[in-house]
């Protein structure tokens, strides 16, 4: 919650990712200069930052090692954006980069900025005026639901169901513990210490391999998951190669040449995409080739663009129509491929869908394709930035619930007293429940009524 | 139709726990009150367990005692076990629960109401409210007589359209023996009200002269009872012990054969029962691989032969109640004296209120206890108490007393049935209070003291104590930060049983060790030892659990901030087109108070909360 925290210091990219060759890292709050200190290096020393000026150096991480070439300035408060104690870090502007550093203050205690939260702060201090106010709350709203929806589509389905499990194993613990808290007189064992602190232990080295996983993070590391759908031989491959600028995919002119899905990355406006080429769809009795479309479905599925390729020379037929079944609900773009040839006019329900014109064979349109995809994600720069804070934010939540994990296993060498460990797990729950959704009393009081025959 | 001819200030409706509270409160404010009854014979009645107090209930008695009300007091009076549970766990988790002399607890608590300057006991059958542009303005009884009040609190316990179930059979009324109220909850949907259904139960009521205890163990109270009151010296009434025995395979057994009978699980109930108070046969039913539930006896009364059977409420057949008490040991001689029931009523769904505990629809009146869907006579007293003080409070033109989820469990017991309403009996556990480790049942008094003066229901006497005891905290904490022992205090070194101390150390960072107490202490100072020892235990929990404590303390100065910001009556939901069209409805619905309040409505988004916190700082 947003005004939760006001005293908390915060940090976020000011920059929209992929556009440009700067990135901007803004921090905003009472840590602010205490980042800078400790993680700016100049070439000349500075004793102490002067308000408004900018600085050049080098991030270093807590080993010292340098992380990227930077501008840095403070702006003390009141005169800031936020009219708090603002740092801002101008590094390159490279994803990676900007991740590097964001991890860096927020491992030193930062939190990463809400949706719209710098802009709120500016005017609850009083730095905006009522009509840009107006602004502020429609920006909220915006940007907090394609967070929201990002967040859940990046997601990929194994790490949630991880998360989940981790998730009701520390409510069935918490549920012990209160059980105990609450029941004294009811006839329940109290919990195993040891066994308590093995399972904890456990959690937490699964959350953990879960975090270094997340170093090399889906996004950023194989990009955003673009899909090639389409029934048969309509140049499916023809257009990933043509889009790598070489032939990778093998090309014939026999339909289900491409049995399985092929991947390749690609790299539009600095962020990468994973180019999926998959078998082509139509209604087969060939078991290895039903095999190919199921898994094209399945792509489908959790695919953040679909490139919808039909043969724009031939009438549309039954099988354009399946695989269009496949990509309802996506985001979608329609490839009218063979423009090299005479083209047919287009019939509903594809004038539905934005239409790009190209020849996968000759290359032409293969241009406005790209513009067309960079717009579609990288436009007003909002996607791609909740795109890199969404993943973060899964990040810093497993942090946090790990943190109050360590705490769980100091307090039991400490106290057996229940509700102090509680106390460890419940924060640790409330970590997990930004990912899962939030565990209320009533879920434990619910696991306890289950578990154990409780009434008197 | 006859007019009485007085106004009252108050008018309570309903003598149970809930209602005894509510008009002593009022009373105690100054305010003229008026407290109706169904049966005169009836007042502060223990309809199911003959006990007070345990795990967060013996809070929240803590709490209305320190709060002014009558229900520590009456308990000190008239328990005849007191014992402290999870007295191995710390202090936050300790609780105090006492049994009661059921007869003589309702016979004090009726004199203490008829004793009250203010307060008029009558009996009558409240049937309508009278209503005058949508402010109450008094009730009208049954009996042809309408009293006319400013303010109007209902406490109706389980007595709005009862229907009691014995087996197969069922019959309208209140409480075994009494009849039903009927007609008041259908006139409170015609208001406007949402009204619901829950049932509960009872067990049956044994015959001491039947059962065998020799062959029972015995459950002694503590050696030494400790009061629930800051008012009560000591505990002069004669103790007795309870006894513990167990079903068995045969008693499942006979349940199982008898569920063919039952209300429960042919369908006969269809209001919503507690999860953690089931009945015997569903205890069976659900934990089958259980081969024995336990059973407390419990005495109803010094002079009373009828025993409680504590674990195994029930509303099978009388046959087979008898049958399968029979198989317990101890009990096989058993005589019932009163069948188990269970009972269904009619509640009116609590998130139609203000925090205040007044309905947001109509001025004036006020809702406490069972009919806001919780259960336990703890619960109901503290939403009693307070509704009772605010009805009084609003008659002579004051703010209304609003406990935080941070200063108390009443605090916590009311924002989640008014926030989150209920559709089961809401019981309070120590779980549901997120700063459990600041909601003491030690520190009660200093938690709440100050509200309860500010709201005129703490007189002098009680005043000057408390402050007394503040000043003696403070003064107590002074010394422990100032006296120190030497390196060369060799003496005080080795009884203390340190191994030596190099830079010496004040008392309070000797408190901090785990393995020495403020009793070890005291010999070091003289002024430190002449303090009470409530106040030795208050000095003693804030420098133990100082790191806990600190930690609570600053979630609650998270929790405060959105908690001030309030949102003004009458607020605009319907304008703000950034907010999506569903957390409108809920805002619209709940009319939530606080910013804080909104964001504990399931549903409302931290983004409405965001959008929401920009559109109030701009007001």
């Amino acid at each position: 919650m947003i005004s939760d925290n006001s005293e908390q210091t915060i940090v976020a990219p000011a920059t929209a990712v992929g556009e440009g060759g700067i990135g901007i890292v803004r921090v905003s709050g009472t840590s602010a200069e205490a980042m800078l200190q400790r993680f700016f290096r100049s070439p000349g020393a500075v004793d102490q930052f002067e308000s408004h000026r900018l600085y050049y150096g080098h991030i270093f991480d807590p080993d010292g090692a340098p992380i990227d070439e930077v501008m840095a300035v403070i702006m003390r408060a009141p005169r800031s954006y936020t009219g708090e104690d603002v740092v801002e870090v101008h590094c390159h502007g490279g994803p990676l980069i900007i991740r590097r550093i964001l991890d860096l203050f927020i491992e030193a205690g930062l939190r990463l900025a809400h949706p719209g939260e710098f802009t709120l702060r500016a005017f609850l201090n009083g730095r905006l005026d009522l009509t840009r106010a107006e602004a502020v709350i429609d920006v909220i709203r915006s940007r907090s639901e394609a967070a929201g929806q990002l967040a859940l589509r990046q997601m990929d389905g194994a790490l949630s169901r991880v998360v989940y499990s981790l998730r009701d194993r520390l409510v069935e613990h918490l549920a012990l513990v209160e059980a105990h808290i609450d029941f004294p007189e009811e006839d329940i064992s109290p919990p195993t210490i040891a066994r308590l602190a093995e399972d904890v232990d456990a959690v937490s080295s699964e959350i953990d391999r879960l975090l270094a996983g997340f170093d090399s993070c889906r996004v950023l590391r194989e990009g955003l998951n673009v899909l090639i759908l389409g029934r048969p031989n309509v140049g499916k491959s023809s257009l990933l190669n043509a889009l790598l600028g070489e032939s990778r995919a093998i090309v014939t002119d026999i339909p289900g040449t491409t049995r399985d899905t092929v991947e390749e990355s690609l790299e539009i406006a600095g962020i990468p995409l994973r180019l999926i080429d998959t078998a082509g769809v139509h209604d087969t009795s060939d078991l290895v080739e039903a095999e190919g479309v199921r898994r094209a479905g399945l792509r489908a599925e959790t695919a953040d663009l679909v490139l919808f390729v039909i043969d724009g020379s031939q009438p549309v037929c039954d099988d354009d129509l399946l695989a269009l079944e496949m990509a309802k609900d996506k985001r979608c773009l329609l490839v009218v491929n063979k423009s090299d040839r005479e083209t047919l006019e287009l019939t509903p329900p594809f004038t539905d869908l934005e239409a790009v014109p190209l020849s996968a064979k000759t290359g032409s349109g293969l241009d406005g394709l790209k513009e067309k995809i960079s717009t579609l994600f990288f436009s007003g720069g909002e996607i791609s930035e909740s795109t890199l804070v969404s993943d973060r934010r899964h990040r810093e939540a497993l942090l946090r619930a790990n943190e109050a994990l360590t705490r769980f296993r100091e307090a039991i060498s400490a106290t057996h007293d229940p509700e102090f460990l509680a106390l460890d797990l419940k924060e640790a729950l409330q970590a997990l429940g930004e990912i899962t959704g939030e565990t209320t009393p009533d879920d434990i009081l619910d696991k306890i009524f289950s578990r154990f025959c409780i009434g008197k | 139709m006859v007019d009485y001819g007085k106004e009252y200030d108050v008018i309570v409706v309903g003598a149970g726990h809930a209602g005894c509270e509510a008009a002593l409160a009022a009373a105690r404010t100054g305010c003229s009150t008026l407290l109706l009854t169904l049966g005169l014979d009836a007042v502060a009645q223990m309809s199911c367990n003959p006990a007070i107090g345990g795990l967060a209930k013996g809070h929240l008695v803590k709490e209305i005692d320190a709060l002014g009300g009558e229900m520590g007091r009456n308990i000190d009076a008239t328990g005849i076990q007191f014992r402290i549970l999870n007295t191995k766990k710390g202090p936050a988790v300790r609780a105090s629960r006492a049994q009661a002399d059921r007869m003589r607890y309702a016979a004090r608590m009726k004199t203490v109401i008829e004793d009250q300057q203010n307060l008029d006991l009558k009996q009558g059958a409240v049937c309508r409210l009278l209503i005058d542009r949508e402010t109450v303005t008094g009730v009208e009884t049954r009996e042809g007589i309408l009293y006319r009040g400013k303010s109007v609190v209902l406490t109706t316990g389980t007595f709005m359209r009862g229907l009691i179930h014995v087996g197969l059979n069922n019959y309208p009324g209140g409480r075994a023996g009494e009849p039903p109220s009927e007609g008041l909850s259908d006139h409170l949907r015609d208001l406007g009200l949402k009204v619901g259904r829950l049932k509960t139960g009872t067990p049956a009521r044994l015959d001491r002269n039947s059962i065998d205890f020799s062959a029972l163990e015995a459950q002694p109270g503590d050696a030494t009872p400790r009061p629930f009151s800051v008012d009560t010296n000591a505990i002069t009434i004669e103790q007795v012990p309870c006894y513990i025995t167990w079903t068995n395979q045969q008693t499942h057994d006979v349940i199982r054969g008898g569920l063919d009978r039952s209300p429960l699980y042919s369908g006969v109930i269809e209001g919503v029962g507690p999860r953690y108070c089931p009945s015997i046969e569903d205890k069976v039913v659900r934990f089958p691989e259980k081969d024995k539930h336990q059973i407390f006896l419990e005495p109803e009364g010094l002079d009373s032969a009828e025993i409680y059977p504590n674990g195994v409420s029930t509303s099978l057949p009388p046959d087979v109640q008898l049958a399968f008490l029979r198989t317990i040991p101890g009990l096989e001689k058993v005589e019932i004296m009163r069948p188990g029931y269970a009972i269904e009523y009619d509640y009116v769904d609590p998130s139609q209120l203000l925090p205040s505990l007044e309905t947001k629809t109509i001025r004036n009146l006020y809702h406490a206890g069972q009919i806001n869907g919780t259960s336990g006579y703890e619960e109901a007293a503290a939403q009693g108490l307070i509704a009772g003080a605010n009805a009084a409070l609003r008659t002579q033109g004051k703010e209304p007393i609003v406990v935080g989820r941070d200063q108390g469990y009443i605090g916590v017991l009311i924002d989640d049935l008014v926030t989150l309403g209920t559709t089961e009996p809401y019981r309070m556990f120590t779980s549901r209070a997120e700063y459990r480790l600041l909601l003491r049942e030690d520190n009660a008094d200093q938690r709440l003291t100050g509200i309860g003066r500010a709201a005129g229901l703490i007189d002098d006497k009680r005043w000057d104590e408390y402050s007394a005891k503040l000043e003696q905290i403070d003064a107590g904490g002074e010394r422990l930060r100032q006296v120190r022992i030497g390196p060369s205090d060799r003496t005080a070194i080795s009884r203390l049983g340190l191994p030596e101390l190099k830079n010496g150390a004040s008392l309070e960072e000797l408190l901090r060790r785990p393995e020495i107490t403020i009793a070890d202490l005291l010999f070091l100072d003289d002024e430190l030892a002449s303090l009470p020892a409530g106040v030795h235990e208050q000095l003693e929990i804030a420098v133990k659990y100082a790191g806990y404590i600190e930690r609570q303390k600053e979630q609650v100065g998270r929790f405060r901030k959105t908690e001030q910001i309030k949102i003004p009556d009458g607020f605009d939901y319907t304008g703000v087109a950034s907010l999506s069209s569903e957390v409108r409805e809920k805002l619209v619905a709940a009319q939530p108070q606080t910013l804080g309040q909104a964001s504990r409505i399931p549903g409302v988004t931290p983004a409405a909360i965001a959008v929401l916190s920009v559109l109030l700082r701009r007001q």
